[in-house]
């Protein structure tokens, strides 16, 4: 998200769901989107139908090649050279929105330099996809009127990953598919509410409405609203957090409904960080991995026993409602946040849940015309500062936040950790359709275990054959950082050479696996490639 | 372009393509029917929505039949509701009449038609279709003698969810819904067939006697999973979500996936944490140990059980947050508020990620917080 | 030199009565060392399309030096005799020619679409080409606007042969009039009608008719593309077409720019999979697009949009047919026939309790009587004739007593019957018309593609009562039942198979319903047919003793010492009727 903010101003999704159902042209990288964000999927699908163009660019063979109109299968981790191939031709055909670009972008010149070297021929070696395929893409997106770009953390669980949502933006703005209906940059957000939670400033650099923590203005104004001396240093990232703590500058967590043990990568380094700590607070709703680990641990509210607001992937605020009673003590989150909070001698003090969302419009503008009486039966989509503003279904109309939508060049960089000889095969992780996350909630619904409750590691038919893997069968799976035993799927799905574990599985943890190396502006891990061995 | 038709002496203007079906409902006259729906391709095959188009020597579906210039419809007259109840009860000799333990009564369509037309005494009883029970999912009850095979279920399968994991199958009277020449369903459990089915021939396994009308309340809400922001329809008994699902006119459109439809037993899981727990075992003991391979959930639930009283002892919430408070406060005075960190949630509310990182920055000091969104 | 053409009929009758054979027999016979040279060069061997009077097949027509004769019941061993004396000889043998019985058939009979068929070598686009073949389509590419030939096609007033006559040109003209990038025309041999086989014998008689055809219909409506849907049930039929349309392609008359014109055409042939219902339109059009064949209700027609949601002209093969022989003639040669409403000819399969049964063309308007007794011969066994039913399953029966109707679109439907396809099915007085209305029903019925209420269900509860009907289990209100349920699955059924189906029993119950009263009533077959309602027993006082009925009866119900009269003990009599067929001595009682 911090690099969509830094070249234009906003990091979320710039277009509607509804409006995926008139683009011309999808052009979907690094997103499971029917598994993923099923919904999504299926407008994408209605599209199809309609008659857009539908270009697929994933490692893997992902149920949406069935609609696509083209697919482009690049070895993982090299997707800024898949995308900077196709500028280059697009350039090249002179399919460019000069008008948008004179009129609404900063540093093409300089950044137009930086794809000569990304010839076709070059793009096919990189990637591995025939050069043919990528010219047709160019061919496509450039000549769309109207086109969508759709990533999710298949772009961005990358050491290279900001590189990779600035080629992205890079390739809207050559474009000029941004700031009108049915086109746009728009990264799905995986999490019901991780936009919201990052809307509400849950990140170490800025408070709530992305307002930085080190600029003056904004301390002050909080300081203001919340009668408290803050602090102007940027804090620490999950990853950091971890590594901080097993250094011992952290010696305090107060996890609030998360489960890093199974959702971070480098599981037994996780593990470490949390059991160096001093103390650990982990509020949730069941005993999670991370849980087990607390010093403290408090019995919260799932989404059906509270009421409040979520915010989805296109921006929407959404009411939550109570429909039943949490089970025997358990509380409200908010409940438990305020009373810990009196308890440490700061006072938070509200009526109703709805004077916190109240709050929020008044340190964020863009926010201050929500209120939970015009969201009773449709949400809407921030921006909407007035109380009578309809939201914003898609943004960038007539420019961006940041002045004009910036050109960043980038270089093709290889993932941290390639496969070689004693590790060689590239793991990508991710989700599949059934599971959810880490499986606190769907791995308890019975129906859902008995269709998908085996963790499976999937490969493809040659490379089992190579290795005498027939399908199902238990195989180990071990990388520099350990190792699990798990069944093998053989399937058309991932490219040869490459291996996909869905992370839910806490008896076969992806995450044992994967690499902690992050991406150094967004911190986000290299979930998507790291080296690892097979052995039947 | 635009018409101007008049249906039952009510003139409306509408533009070319619209369905007699639609342009009636735009006047709120009721046309009964049990294979249309406003999202799927027109089907014509329930046969109850037939109409008399002036100029036209037969009754014409209203569902398939699109308007034209200077169209006079006439919705209802005794022949028509004549042919309608014989439809009727051609339907209702194949089906059976057990409304009394149905998991649909008192939200069937064709329950409700039977009611209004008044189909006592069938004239028209016959064989009926009966089927062995294949039952090869845990999500989807499939009562095939209920199947009024309108093909609700197959088109939204095809064109909504792009699936096609079911069809017709068969010929004549015995013809039913199945997958590809009976082989095993291949399907994603997304539910849409379940949501579109107007009798009850699809239900969820989990709905099953858990309650129908009475005493059962709705809740709008949002879906907890992916960030979609799907809506959801809570239907509660007592402090039980007893089943989920979603309206048409929702950013959704009333469709969902599988985890949005079906999972939702977590809410009431035994497994939920219900008090306050303070660790009691020493911290350099809790080895963390990756439970075996193979592990399924209710074995691992009863597992968490056993290992809960042998690392934490139940506390109250003044015992806990007190806790808490006194801890965290004794660390930022020995090291500093940046000794502390926080990991708010994306699952979580709005309301509670504001007021958690308030809480971190207000009144621990620090800027240490963040989220999953990385993940 | 004499020059000697054998041509054996190798339609759908001759190849069941084993034309095959003869032809093989003829090879033979014709590679024998003692035929003089001479013969043996001018002689050739010819495989023909059905020659129409299917009942006496094998048929051979031998032409020497101009002159024809035929042979009849040709079978294999009398070749060698034939060749011996009649091509080497020259001596005709006489018992084996064909009579009287087959020049009546023909008397009144008019060749259209059948002019070729059983001429011409069905293998062999010169023999087509050698007559006027592809000519009309040559000319009508060359020379004519699309719009003219349209204009022709409709002056003709040429209908849908298919069964529902559908002005032919008509639809052409609305589908040239749609602007649109593709559009389709398709050719619906998908014959499935009990006892139809007008479509297959021209397909598989003269298959470059059909494509000429719809050559001409393709350039008219401006489709660059066109489908032959045919039943995978006709081997043959689909095997002959495929190397018509090779040939055709060869010689340039389908494909890129055919012709040397600019117009591109090109036929793909499309297999059914043996649903009736299939040959209904949009069920056609759902077929070809891969998937289940179900009709659509209509509007849209095809026309506007149909095969692809294109504009598309769907016709029967006896349609395309007609098509090349009013371009060459004219429409004025072929409104010359017929009737005001219903012009030119029809092709019926004429069969059932009928003398010559066989494939017939008689112009429009040709009266019942003139078909059954001119062209069929009459009666067989001299019975009474009860009824002809038309128009297969969608059709119904027309009583004896209406034997001047004419045949043609409006006069069989005013008598409650349709022209249909062509399917004419004779009855006598042995059969029961509430067991005939029965047959069809169960057709239609296992036929019924489900999509639709009334035709899934309603033919369903109509096949019960008329199955309890013939069991002797009929209630009094079950004909009104009947009568109302039948007229309802008419009114509200989806396509024309559930709007047709009840035609076989409303027709039967308008002109016999007094059998119907007998089977509920008196719980009697008059027909004898329905074995609920037969009881066999025996005569005594004729009754010899023979012991013929006993070692007949597959039930062991019969008992009897010799030279006495018999039993039947009626608990195990399964009404098989053996024992009635056996008796000498006309001993048996049947009803």
């Amino acid at each position: 998200m911090a690099g969509l903010a830094n070249v234009f101003g906003s990091g979320a999704m710039s277009n509607s769901m509804l409006e995926i159902e008139n683009n011309n042209l999808m052009f979907v990288i690094g997103s499971n989107t029917t598994e993923t964000h099923p919904i999504v999927g299926l407008k994408m699908k209605k599209a199809v139908k309609r008659g857009a163009k539908l270009i697929v660019a994933d490692p893997r063979k992902i149920n949406l090649v069935k609609f696509a109109d083209l697919w482009l299968q690049q070895r993982p981790g090299t997707d800024v050279a898949l995308l900077n191939t196709i500028m280059h031709v697009i350039l090249r055909e002179g399919l460019e929105d000069k008008e948008f670009i004179k009129n609404y972008t900063e540093n093409f010149e300089n950044f137009r330099g930086s794809l000569a070297e990304f010839t076709p021929e070059i793009g096919e070696k990189i990637t591995g996809v025939p050069k043919e395929k990528i010219i047709k893409a160019a061919l496509m997106y450039g000549e769309a009127d109207k086109a969508g770009i759709y990533y999710t953390m298949g772009m961005t669980q990358h050491t290279h990953g900001t590189d990779n949502v600035y080629a992205v933006a890079n390739l809207a703005l050559m474009t000029g598919n941004l700031g009108k209906e049915s086109a746009g940059v728009n990264p799905l957000r995986g999490q019901n509410n991780v936009q919201g939670a990052s809307d509400m400033g849950c990140l170490p650099n800025v408070y709530p409405g992305y307002q930085k923590v080190d600029n003056l203005a904004s301390k002050e104004k909080f300081e203001k609203e919340w009668g408290a001396k803050l602090s102007d240093k940027p804090g620490l990232t999950v990853t950091e957090i971890t590594d901080a703590a097993i250094n011992g500058s952290i010696k305090a967590v107060y996890i609030m409904g998360e489960n890093p043990v199974l959702s971070d990568p480098d599981q037994s380094h996780t593990v470490k960080g949390l059991s160096s700590l001093d103390f650990l607070v982990v509020q949730d709703i069941f005993l999670t991995e991370t849980a087990e680990l607390a010093d403290v641990v408090l019995p919260a509210t799932c989404y059906a026993e509270k009421d409040g607001t979520f915010t989805n992937t296109e921006r929407r605020v959404q009411r939550v409602r109570k429909a039943v009673e949490p089970p025997g003590d358990a509380k409200e989150d908010s409940w438990i946040i305020t009373e810990l909070s009196r308890r440490m001698g700061y006072e938070m003090t509200y009526h109703h849940i709805e004077d916190v969302a109240h709050e929020t419009g008044r340190v964020w503008p863009a926010f201050s015309g929500i209120t939970y009486n015009r969201i009773e039966k449709l949400g809407i989509q921030w921006p909407c500062p007035t109380k009578d503003h309809p939201g914003t279904s898609y943004l960038f109309k007539g420019g961006f936040p940041r002045g004009k939508g910036l050109f960043t060049s980038v270089n093709y960089k290889p993932s941290a950790e390639l496969p070689d000889v004693e590790y060689p095969f590239i793991l990508s992780t991710g989700r599949q359709l059934f599971q959810y996350h880490t499986g606190s909630m769907t791995r308890r619904t019975p129906a859902i275990e008995t269709i998908a409750g085996q963790a499976y590691v999937e490969i493809s038919p040659e490379d089992a054959e190579a290795l005498g893997i027939k399908d199902g069968q238990v195989i180990r799976v071990s990388s520099r950082r350990g190792s699990i035993e798990i069944a093998s799927k053989v399937s058309d799905r991932p490219l040869k050479g490459m291996v996909f574990i869905p992370f839910h599985f806490k008896e076969a943890a992806a995450n044992v696996l994967t690499n902690t190396a992050v991406d150094p502006v967004c911190k986000i891990p290299e979930l998507k490639v790291c080296a690892v061995r097979i052995e039947a | 372009m635009s018409f101007k038709i008049s249906i039952d002496g009510k003139t409306i203007d509408v533009v070319e393509g619209t369905t007699v079906l639609e342009a009636a409902r735009k006047l709120n006259i009721d046309i009964p029917t049990l294979c249309h729906h406003p999202k799927l391709t027109p089907f014509g095959g329930c046969r109850l929505c037939i109409v008399d188009i002036k100029g036209i020597p037969r009754p014409v579906t209203s569902c398939t039949t699109p308007v034209s210039e200077g169209m006079e419809v006439t919705t209802s007259n005794p022949e028509i509701e004549r042919l309608r109840k014989t439809i009727l009860e051609l339907i209702l000799s194949d089906h059976p009449y057990e409304c009394m333990t149905c998991e649909r009564a008192g939200d069937c369509t064709l329950q409700e038609l039977a009611y209004f037309y008044g189909i006592k005494d069938n004239r028209l009883t016959g064989e009926r279709r009966l089927y062995s029970k294949r039952d090869g999912n845990p999500f989807i009850e499939r009562e095939l003698e209920k199947c009024i095979m309108c093909g609700k279920c197959v088109r939204v399968c095809d064109q909504v969810q792009g699936v096609s994991a079911i069809d017709f199958g068969y010929r004549g009277f015995d013809t039913k819904i199945c997958t590809p020449f009976e082989r095993n369903l291949d399907c994603e459990f997304c539910g849409q067939c379940v949501a579109v089915c107007p009798s009850g021939a699809l239900t969820g396994k989990a709905w099953q006697q858990k309650g129908r009308e009475i005493g059962v309340r709705e809740v709008e809400t949002t879906c907890s999973y992916c960030g979609c922001g799907c809506n959801l329809t809570l239907h509660v008994k007592g402090n039980e979500v007893i089943r989920i699902d979603s309206k048409e006119d929702t950013i959704n459109e009333g469709w969902l996936c599988v985890k949005g439809r079906f999972s939702y037993s977590f809410i009431n899981s035994p497994d939920r944490l219900t008090k306050p727990l303070i660790r009691i075992a020493p911290k350099e003991s809790s080895e963390f140990g990756l439970r075996p391979m193979g592990v399924r959930s209710s074995e691992y639930n009863s597992a968490v059980g056993s290992q809960h009283s042998a690392l934490f002892r139940e506390a109250s919430w003044d015992e806990a947050l007190d806790y808490i408070a006194e801890k965290l406060k004794a660390i930022k005075e020995k090291h500093g508020p940046d000794a502390i960190a926080g990991l708010s949630s994306a699952r979580c509310t709005n309301e509670e990620n504001y007021l958690f990182q308030k809480f971190i920055r207000a009144a621990a000091g620090t800027n240490n917080i963040d989220h999953c969104a990385r993940l | 030199m004499s020059n000697v053409t054998i041509k054996v009929c190798m339609g759908p009758g001759g190849i069941a009565s084993g034309g095959p054979e003869v032809i093989s027999a003829f090879e033979t016979e014709l590679k024998q060392a003692d035929i003089p040279a001479e013969i043996h060069k001018g002689c050739s061997l010819h495989k023909v399309g059905c020659f129409g009077l299917c009942s006496k097949d094998v048929l051979v027509d031998l032409i020497i030096d101009g002159k024809k004769t035929t042979y009849q019941y040709v079978k294999p061993d009398m070749v060698r005799q034939i060749v011996n004396e009649h091509i080497v000889g020259g001596k005709a043998i006489h018992e084996w020619l064909v009579n009287k019985d087959y020049y009546n058939f023909y008397r009144k009979q008019i060749k259209v679409v059948l002019s070729d068929c059983g001429i011409i070598d069905y293998d062999s686009i010169d023999s087509y080409i050698t007559g006027s073949g592809y000519k009309a389509a040559e000319k009508v590419i060359a020379s004519m606007r699309p719009e003219d030939v349209t204009a022709i096609i409709k002056r003709s007033g040429l209908r849908g042969r298919g069964g529902a006559g559908f002005p032919t040109g008509v639809k052409w003209e609305a589908a040239g009039k749609q602007v649109s990038n593709q559009k389709y025309i398709i050719c619906n041999a998908d014959e499935g009608d009990p006892g139809a086989f007008m479509d297959r014998a021209v397909i598989e008689g003269n298959p470059h008719i059909v494509i000429e055809g719809m050559i001409i219909g393709a350039y008219a409506i401006g489709a660059d593309k066109g489908y032959v849907y045919i039943r995978a049930e006709y081997p043959l039929a689909v095997e002959r077409l495929k190397k018509a349309l090779s040939d055709a392609k060869n010689k340039g008359f389908l494909g890129d720019k055919i012709f040397g014109s600019k117009f591109s055409f090109d036929i793909k042939i499309k297999l059914g999979a043996g649903a009736f219902v299939c040959g209904e339109e949009t069920a056609l059009i759902a077929s070809i697009e891969g998937q289940r064949g179900m009709p659509r209700a209509k509007p849209p027609f095809p026309v506007y949009q149909g095969l692809w949601g294109k504009p598309t002209v769907i016709n029967n093969v006896e349609t395309l047919a007609n098509v090349p022989y009013i371009v060459r003639n004219g429409a004025e040669w072929f409104s010359s026939m017929g009737t005001e409403k219903s012009k030119g000819t029809k092709v019926f399969a004429l069969t059932g309790k009928i003398k010559n049964s066989g494939l017939i063309e008689v112009p429009m308007g040709i009266t019942l009587r003139e078909i059954i007794y001119e062209i069929g011969g009459g009666i067989e066994g001299g019975k009474a004739l009860k009824a002809v039913q038309t128009g297969g399953p969608s059709g119904g029966c027309i009583p004896a007593e209406m034997l001047d109707i004419n045949v043609d679109y409006e006069s069989l439907a005013k008598a409650g019957s349709i022209v249909g396809s062509g399917g004419m099915i004779v009855l006598d007085e042995d059969d029961c018309m509430v067991n005939i209305a029965k047959y069809f029903l169960s057709f239609t019925q296992a036929e019924s593609c489900g999509k639709c209420v009334p035709c899934r269900i309603g033919t369903k509860r109509l096949l019960e009562i008329l199955e309890r009907i013939t069991k002797g289990e009929g209630k009094e209100s079950d004909l009104e039942l009947m009568e109302s349920l039948g007229n309802d699955v008419k009114a509200t059924s989806l396509c024309g198979l559930g709007q047709t189906a009840p035609n076989p029993i409303l027709s039967t119950m308008k002109y016999f319903r007094h059998e119907y009263e007998a089977h509920i009533r008196d719980k009697k077959c008059p027909a004898k047919v329905c074995r609920d309602l037969i009881t066999y027993s025996v005569i005594e006082d004729t009754c010899s003793g023979c012991g013929a009925c006993m070692r007949a009866c597959p039930a062991k119900a019969i008992t009897g010492e010799k030279k006495k009269p018999h039993y039947i003990n009626q608990e195990l009599c399964i009404k098989c009727g053996a024992c009635f067929d056996v008796c000498k001595f006309k001993s048996i009682k049947r009803d």
